[in-house]
């Protein structure tokens, strides 16, 4: 899939609160021995899906460079809004000083919503009918208490904004995604935590649609593993997007650099972004990167992007996601259920 | 402007009077203050009653004609008067005005508040209702925290240290064993205030004012009233001002003073022709023991960052340079927030008709009462004498 | 029990708790949070309304452990006086830190956060907090 006319990321930021866990603390209260990652992030009391949002996205428009009020969308995937009905999109634009006269909208499919905001964004933005489009993925991650989820549902966020790709630090190459029923993973209406099919969400969910979309990608695109510099899966934990990658044919080295889930854990609908984020922090202009969205229920977003002169300057302007990693604040069990509202009060 | 006279004296005790409801507790001081003036229930003209949080506590307003009502007295010109902590201070200028101006030659100055009906949470969200609700309010702020935030200004600005200022509250409890109006007729130590928990760093529990129901009144008259009450003492009001501050800390240059208290002084002195030291008895309001070592210089007894060195001189001591408190303060006799004010009046008063008991200023002819409402928004000021 | 909780009253103040939006007195030069049309110290009325810078530092912080009934959840959480790089002066909540290892006079930064809730079923009230400059 691809725009009618040439379109890219003018401005990124992401966000990751400062609080972590260590996963040995979960296991710990849980009395497990092993465990899949290291620490994950934990978002602090008066956090939510629409702070972090905010904050991702205050970093974009400072890299974007452009008046707030030009940004005429603002697309925000997430699975984790405060609240059920009752946009995160409108005070977004609000604090951020976009509204009113833009399209603004939640969106959700679990941990692909993010960058299912970011096609929709490169589709305005490409046809000509916005300049600017806001696109963001963030989640609170939940996970059931002593469920192997908990070890690794995290929180973060990441936004990019979308324009002309004259202004762009990376423009956008192609889009591919591909989309089947296949409920791996849920959560029913008035259901505080997900259920997941265990084993199922592997195979037939994660490896079979994240597959079939960098193939689709990369066979429409004319391109092949080797053509990328980087490149960044959805990362539920740390072995998934490295099975994913030897699968597909990339090496561990095209993923490392956007693969940061085993220190801050899975962030749902910005783990792939915030990926990319981190990429973009690192990159030299130039350089091609395919970034793979997965989402249960289940569906995949490839996109493949190439980064240009501007990338460089522009990435000072806001803080790197290296800095988001390296502000940490430790909170025991104890904490941590205080904090996600495990408590009941 | 006529004299104005204090006719009678009437108070409830402070406690939390789970039996007694708001209104009963108005009517009782009223009773009381009526009794203590030898003047007729009938002759009163009008009720000024000051309350802060009926409205929140109680759901109850309209408290003006609710009291001629229960007291018996429909026709009389009566409303509520709200200005915070210093409601009672506000009611009672409100009730000074209405006779000095010769409009009213009998009215009676009431403070009541019952805080004992609701939680604890939620009479900490009502008292902050003394701030702004939008911008000070929304963050969370306690009323206690904005008292710390002046304590820390004032520890930062002048070397003062906690262990110095926190002596206020064991003075006060000192003298309130004596009071048998007060909430806590109990000494402390200075190491039991400073062990006590923290409620708004560095705010220990017995440094704030504790919360409690009671009410207080005063009647006043004109001097041809006072003839027919026969009072063998004879209090005069001698000044009674009111003044306000910008309201929240944060639109304020200088945290460590309260300009409302020093406009008010200032007026006060010099409508009853005093200076500080011309003051036997001062009744200052320490809803924090940060706030009585503030009052203590902005009404002009300390040099500013120095009122703590007063406390621990023991200068507002029975026999010190300016007997302060001496019936418990807000700290030890309690803080019915919108009654506080005419039980400082009370006091004051109580002292220069020479009824204060072991608590006695030898002789006391001029008192001081400042009451203070939210962190400075309000203060009221009164001064009486006693004429001989 | 009456509280304060109102929709409107969030509503209508939303654009100033949200971008930090303040006032300066073109006569008196002072400028204040939040916006307001008269000048609370000099009282002119000539006041142009103004992004307040969102950088600055901490004047004075307390710990609020006993909180008004609005906020029991969140307790203990940090209150202070912040000085905004222009000189105005806000109070605002310290987020993002330990409560017994912040200092006064620390660097701190404007952030968006969630105040307070109108309860489990009412309304989210977000607006400006600091936390300490990374
Ligand atoms: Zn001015």
């Amino acid at each position: 899939m691809k725009t009618s006319r040439q379109v890219g990321i003018v401005g990124y930021g992401a966000y990751v609160p400062i609080y972590r866990i260590k996963n040995q603390e979960i296991a710990r209260v849980w009395g497990k021995s092993t465990w899949p990652i290291k620490e994950k992030s934990v978002p602090g009391l008066d956090e939510d899906s629409l702070t972090m949002a905010y904050e991702a996205s205050y970093n974009a428009v400072k890299r974007a460079q452009i008046p707030p009020e030009e940004i005429e969308a603002v697309y925000v995937g997430s699975e984790s809004p405060p609240y059920a009905v009752k946009p995160s999109a409108t005070v977004i634009a609000e604090a951020l000083g976009i509204t009113p006269r833009l399209i603004a909208i939640d969106m959700e499919f679990a941990c692909r919503a993010g960058t299912t905001a970011l096609q929709s964004v490169i589709g305005l933005v490409g046809s000509g009918m916005i300049k600017y489009g806001l696109a963001v993925g963030t989640d609170t991650a939940q996970g059931r208490p002593g469920d192997a989820l908990e070890f690794t549902a995290a929180a973060g966020a990441a936004a990019f904004i979308v324009g002309k790709g004259e202004e762009a630090l990376a423009e956008i190459e192609a889009t591919y995604s591909y989309v089947t029923d296949t409920p791996d993973f849920w959560r029913r209406e008035g259901q505080k935590y997900p259920r997941h099919g265990g084993r199922f969400t592997g195979d037939p969910a994660y490896f079979k649609h994240i597959v079939e979309a960098a193939r689709g990608l990369m066979s429409e695109a004319g391109l092949a593993p080797q053509d990328f510099d980087y490149v960044v899966f959805h990362q539920p934990n740390l072995k998934f997007p490295l099975r994913v990658a030897k699968r597909l044919g990339f090496s561990k080295e095209q993923v490392s650099a956007g693969l940061l889930s085993g220190i801050i854990g899975n962030t749902y609908a910005a783990a792939s972004m915030i990926g990319l984020a981190a990429v973009l922090d690192k990159a030299k202009p130039g350089e091609r990167i395919l970034v793979v969205s997965f989402g249960s229920g289940a569906g995949s977003d490839a996109i493949s992007l190439v980064t240009t002169e501007l990338l460089e300057q522009k990435r000072s302007l806001a803080p790197l996601v290296e800095s988001y990693i390296n502000r940490r604040i430790y909170v025991d069990y104890a904490t941590y259920a205080k904090f996600r509202g495990k408590i009941m009060r | 402007m006529r004299k104005v006279y204090v006719a009678g004296i009437g108070a409830t005790k402070i406690r939390e009077h789970w039996e007694v409801s708001l209104r009963e507790l108005l009517v009782k001081a009223a009773q009381k203050a009526i009794e203590d003036s030898n003047i007729e229930k009938k002759k009163i003209q009008a009720a000024f009653i000051g309350n802060m949080s009926s409205g929140v506590l109680q759901g109850q307003e309209h408290l003006g004609s609710l009291f001629a009502t229960w007291m018996g007295i429909p026709g009389i010109a009566a409303s509520k008067v709200e200005a915070a902590c210093a409601s009672g201070g506000a009611a009672f200028h409100s009730a000074y005005l209405a006779v000095a101006s010769g409009m009213y030659d009998c009215v009676i100055a009431l403070g009541v508040e019952k805080m004992s009906d609701a939680l604890t949470g939620d009479v900490t969200a009502a008292l902050i209702m003394a701030d702004d609700q939008d911008y000070v309010a929304f963050t969370g702020a306690s009323f206690v925290g904005l008292n710390a935030l002046v304590y820390r200004a004032y520890m930062k600005k002048y070397g003062a240290k906690q262990e110095d200022i926190a002596l206020f509250a064991v003075h006060d409890h000192k003298y309130a064993v004596n009071n048998e109006l007060a909430q806590f007729r109990r000494e402390f130590s200075l190491e039991d205030v400073l062990k006590s928990p923290l409620i708004a760093d560095p705010i220990r529990l017995l440094e704030c004012a504790p919360t409690g129901d009671g009410a207080a009144a005063v009647v006043l008259c004109s001097e041809e009233y006072l003839k027919e009450a026969n009072n063998e003492v004879k209090i005069e009001v001698a000044a009674s001002t009111l003044a306000t501050d910008i309201l929240s800390l944060h639109d304020r240059d200088d945290l460590t003073t309260l300009q409302a208290t020093v406009r008010a002084a200032e007026k006060a002195y010099k409508m009853a022709k005093i200076s500080p030291s011309d003051v036997d008895v001062l009744e200052v309001h320490d809803a924090f023991t940060i706030l009585g070592v503030i009052h203590l210089e902005d009404l002009g007894f300390a040099k500013k960052g120095e009122g703590w060195k007063l406390v621990k001189e023991g200068e507002i001591e029975l026999g010190g340079k300016i007997p302060t408190n001496l019936m418990g303060g807000l700290k030890a006799r309690g803080h019915p927030v919108g009654a506080t004010g005419i039980y400082q009046i009370y006091d004051a008063v109580t002292q220069l008709k020479g009824e204060a008991g072991k608590n006695q200023v030898d002789d006391a002819e001029v008192a001081l009462a400042q009451n203070v409402g939210g962190v400075g928004g309000t203060v009221s000021i009164n001064i009486f004498r006693r004429v001989r | 029990m009456v509280k304060a909780n109102s929709i409107p009253r969030v509503w209508r103040e939303r654009t100033i708790k949200y971008r930090l939006i303040g006032g300066k007195c073109k006569k008196c030069g002072k400028s204040f949070y939040p916006f307001r049309r008269i000048c609370p110290r000099c009282g002119s009325e000539e006041i142009e309304e103004v992004h307040l810078p969102r950088e600055g530092k901490l004047l004075y912080y307390t710990v609020i452990r006993a909180p008004p009934s609005d906020f029991e959840e969140y307790a203990p959480y940090v209150v202070g006086i912040v000085e905004l790089k222009d000189g105005t002066r806000v109070l605002a909540q310290i987020t993002d830190v330990v409560e017994d290892q912040l200092e006064e006079g620390v660097d701190v930064e404007a952030v968006f956060r969630k105040y307070r809730e109108q309860g489990k079923e009412g309304i989210i009230e977000y607006g400006i907090k600091f936390r300490p400059k990374t």
